[in-house]
């Protein structure tokens, strides 16, 4: 934590690729143990700072649907996974806070590491892990029977966490800030989730996940089922919620991949499972990718 | 910036059929109908079924041809389709209205307020209706009803959680047995219920005995319903919550099923409805008694239905005229339980 710690004064700034370059070097021996095991990786975390996937894999069923992924996210930066559809990203998020397992004929393999600890080790309080990975699905989801003050707070009550009136008063009006709804909301709190436009439910179901301070935010398409002003709404809130968490998100928008993100992945499925091909900064997969895929995807030769 | 362009047009409907396009169906139905009138008074064919039977093909044949020669063969194709399904809906509605009709009408002439505050204990169905009344009939039947509620929505709520949320282990198998414990008929849960509690068990006939007997009809019904309402909720919610760090017994508690909330109530009053009226499985378990019993565990009770049941058997014209008020009397009632649960439901949702 002091490694993170230190890095924090830095990342509170702004966040420039020296930022990045200044965390690469500190986590350089890391990487430099798993280049030696030949997987694919930009860096590696300091320890106890973020999570990693090891070797992930995910079926459904007998369907292979995603092969060997090993990819690190830091702390304090946005990670998008962009790729076609189908290639296996939205199943790679949903093994990061383990909600592959709801699938029924759902199989796994391999390690998500947060904070070093293995979430699928046996014994593991899954709901735990679920506290500290937050979720925000493509389709803007608040609970239907719950007032939009409610909805923020719901995770409190779903996961028993006590808490006195003034503090739940101050956690909603600070979620709801995090989130960049506040001024629109803030004098109908009592009104119903589903009276806001989609947009607006989009940041609510956001601040809601915020509510129970997660570590780590993972967002699937969050923007997909949203108009463009919404969707640069909810970009400003991604970049300004980056400097405290760790976010993850898979986008069908490259533009988008490229204005939020910190890091690149992409993953490409040709026939068989989907495959992490290639991460990176951002800037490089978009300027000077390494794998001719890659290239030809960015530059929409493909896909 | 001109003026004449920001002028608004006055709201109008052009989809609407204006009235001289409507006026032919009106004329071709009036037309059916005289000939239909004119057919059965001057032919064999005679009572309300035939103007029934004759006034379909006929209004929707002469519907047909107009709109083929007006408007061509897919508006005509249209036309018979929405007269065949017209006609369900009117052939649905009939029933309905004929049975509050006819119950209003028969059920008033035996109704006072002696009905309501007296028993048959020292009256008999032969007697002048004015004496005697139903008071130990309605309090059995919703001693009944209300047993069964408790029993009958705690456990087909909570087996359709377990088949919908849970998906445990049997879930087939339960599902399975759901449907086919919705098949049985009423007669045989009544029978089971007298040779598997009564003729075994110190239990003897009383409310509480026939109320087991109504809830192995009430819960599947219960059961399927709430299903059928928690299938419709988005699997989006569940995930929300799950997601949140939340156990699954509290996404189901806290989002599922407020969620379903309306939906879950419905599902009782169609569990309800299931076993208000039922008679046969009351013949074996509540004994019929005359006299109030207040007491649904220990004596004999009686219930509508069964009240029902004894007046029409008896068949003189007083116990037939008894037997009305009583079909009146758990039509109201039935009416006024829905109209709670409705009023319950929906207020504390509108509270929230």
């Amino acid at each position: 934590m002091t490694t993170s710690n230190e890095n924090s004064t830095s990342n509170g700034k702004e966040r420039d690729p020296k930022m990045n370059a200044d965390q690469g070097v500190k986590t350089n021996s890391l990487s430099a143990v798993a280049n030696a095991r030949g997987e694919k990786k930009v860096g590696s975390n300091p320890m106890g700072s973020g999570l990693e996937a090891r070797g992930v894999h995910a079926w459904f069923g007998k369907h292979h649907a995603l092969s060997n992924v090993t990819l690190d996210f830091f702390s304090g930066t946005v990670t998008a996974l962009i790729g076609p559809s189908g290639c296996g990203k939205s199943t790679f998020i949903r093994t990061l806070n383990r909600m592959h397992e709801f699938i029924p004929s759902a199989a796994f393999a391999g390690e998500v590491l947060l904070d070093g600890k293995d979430v699928y080790e046996k014994g593991t309080d899954v709901t735990k892990i679920r506290l500290q990975i937050g979720m925000v699905f493509q389709k803007p989801n608040p609970f239907p029977s719950m007032t939009i003050g409610e909805n923020v707070l719901s995770g409190l009550h779903l996961s028993q966490i006590k808490m006195g009136k003034s503090e739940k008063e101050e956690l909603l009006e600070s979620c709801l800030v995090r989130a960049g709804l506040w001024n629109e909301v803030k004098d109908r709190l009592n009104a119903h989730g589903g009276s806001l436009s989609g947009g607006q439910q989009q940041r609510l179901c956001i601040a809601r996940s915020l509510a129970v301070n997660p570590k780590v935010l993972l967002m699937d398409e969050p923007c997909s089922a949203l108009d463009p002003g919404s969707t640069l709404r909810i970009e400003e809130t991604i970049s300004q919620l980056s400097s405290t968490m760790t976010i993850v998100i898979v986008t069908h928008n490259m533009q988008q991949a490229a204005r939020v993100s910190d890091y690149t992945g992409f993953f490409l499925s040709d026939g068989g499972p989907g495959e992490l091909i290639e991460t990176g900064p951002t800037a490089q997969i978009f300027s000077r990718p390494r794998d001719e895929r890659t290239e030809n995807y960015v530059s929409g030769r493909f896909g | 910036m001109s003026t004449v362009n920001t002028q608004i047009p006055a709201p109008a409907r052009p989809w609407q059929k204006t009235p001289r396009e409507v006026m032919p169906t009106v004329i071709i139905l009036v037309l059916s109908l005289l000939t239909v009138t004119a057919i059965v008074e001057f032919t064999e064919l005679k009572g309300k079924l035939a103007y029934f039977l004759l006034f379909l093909p006929l209004g929707t044949g002469a519907q047909f041809f107009w709109a083929r020669y007006k408007y061509g063969v897919k508006a005509a194709k249209d036309v018979i389709a929405s007269s065949i399904m017209m006609t369900g809906a009117i052939a649905v509605f009939i029933p309905v209205i004929s049975i509050v009709v006819t119950t209003f009408a028969k059920g008033i002439p035996g109704i006072s307020i002696a009905l309501f505050t007296n028993d048959m204990g020292e009256a008999s169905f032969v007697d002048p209706v004015g004496s005697g009344g139903l008071l130990h009939a309605i309090v059995g039947t919703l001693f009944l009803i209300l047993i069964s509620v408790l029993i009958s929505v705690p456990m087909g709520m909570l087996t359709a959680l377990y088949l919908t949320e849970i998906r445990g282990p049997g879930s087939r198998f339960i599902q399975f047995m759901v449907q086919a414990m919705s098949g049985v008929p009423s007669v045989v849960a009544g029978l089971f219920i007298f040779s598997a509690v009564i003729l075994t068990t110190p239990l003897d006939t009383s409310g509480f005995v026939a109320s087991l007997a109504l809830s192995i009809l009430m819960i599947p019904t219960v059961t399927r319903a709430s299903q059928e309402v928690l299938l419709l909720i988005p699997n989006d919610l569940r995930e929300a919550g799950l997601a949140m760090g939340a156990t699954q017994w509290r996404t189901v508690a806290m989002i599922v099923v407020p969620a379903a909330k309306s939906g879950l109530i419905t599902a009782s009053i169609l569990g309800v409805a299931r076993i208000a009226g039922e008679t046969a499985p009351l013949i074996f378990t509540l004994g019929g008694a005359d006299k109030l019993n207040t007491n649904p565990v220990y004596g004999i009770q009686s219930a509508l239905p069964f009240y029902i049941w004894t007046g029409f058997r008896l068949g003189t014209p007083e116990s037939v005229q008894r037997s009305w008020s009583g079909i009146l009397v758990l039509l109201v009632i039935v009416l006024i339980l829905f109209t709670l649960a409705r009023v319950v439901g929906s207020n504390s949702k509108a509270a929230k």
